[in-house]
């Protein structure tokens, strides 16, 4: 099996992999600097991208063998949803004046920081490490992975029913998705967990 | 596919409480989602899938995960009360 791009096979001295491509295609139809000003709570909020990752990835240290590997596939795909995030916002307002962002509400983002990103949510408050818990209980961690994630995708509802750009829908309407299966396998988790299935079968 | 679609609705709504004196004119209904992440439980063997490339742009392998989402206020409702 041949792709397009070789892969580092077992055994080669590779320092560090990544793989430069989004997880799935970003393309932004209207100039609407507004809806990076909604976009950023996705970027730097409660219940943005970069909390997901940062959840998942600390948490995955004091869980269960057994669910570990969910927690590092799902955290770090949050990160490659944290690169499309910052691709959308940054197509926003690249080429926006400073006029241009002061009607689109970034006029104090302006003044901050231009229109370099900064990991704030749709109100401007700064990025928190209070926005997530690591409890070492593995139920209550789950559990509050599970709502994290029905939470980001309420809020990609509400940025849809805020935007009229088809394209930039399309994108979101894919990490709505993705929410969606990763509650699912948070759900799976729960129940692998607290299953007794080993009393009950003899092998 | 069309069982699981019997089976739940992604979508539902309420009419909220109005007051005498409510200030502004009544949204109608109000909507949430539910999607079909909370009736599966752990997921069953050999369901149906998308084909790899159809996978790819729709988030989900499994068919009976995926669930297109739209402006509920925009169609203006055709979702089940519940």
């Amino acid at each position: 099996m041949e792709g397009p791009v070789p892969f580092p096979q077992r055994g080669e001295e590779i320092v560090w992999i990544y793989e430069k491509k989004l997880q799935y295609p970003v393309k932004v139809s209207t100039c609407n600097p507004t809806l990076a000003k909604y976009l950023v709570e996705q970027y730097g909020g409660a219940d943005g991208e970069l909390a997901a990752a940062l959840r998942y990835l600390n948490q995955r240290y004091t869980i269960p063998d057994k669910v570990i590997g969910l927690l590092t596939d799902i955290g770090t795909e949050e990160f490659a949803h944290l690169e499309m995030i910052a691709t959308m916002i940054y197509k926003l307002t690249k080429d926006a004046k400073p006029q241009a962002l002061k009607e689109a509400g970034l006029g104090e983002h302006y003044v901050q920081h231009d229109s370099a990103l900064f990991y704030n949510n749709a109100a401007g408050v700064p990025f928190s490490a209070t926005y997530f818990q690591a409890k070492g209980d593995p139920i209550a961690d789950l559990y509050e992975d599970i709502a994290a994630e029905e939470k980001a995708r309420a809020t990609y509802q509400w940025i849809i029913d805020m935007s009229d750009d088809t394209d930039l829908n399309d994108s979101l309407r894919y990490l709505r998705e993705r929410e969606i299966v990763h509650s699912q396998r948070f759900r799976e988790a729960v129940e692998i967990l607290k299953d007794e299935r080993d009393r009950q079968k003899i092998f | 596919m069309d069982q699981q679609r019997e089976r739940f609705t992604p979508i539902k709504s309420y009419v909220p409480f109005r007051g005498l004196f409510d200030p502004c004119p009544p949204i109608g209904e109000k909507y949430y989602s539910t999607p079909p992440n909370l009736y599966l439980g752990f997921q069953p063997p050999n369901l149906e899938q998308f084909t790899p490339q159809e996978a790819l742009r729709k988030g989900t392998l499994w068919k009976v995960f995926y669930d297109y989402y739209d402006n509920p206020y925009k169609r203006g409702g055709d979702s089940s009360h519940g």
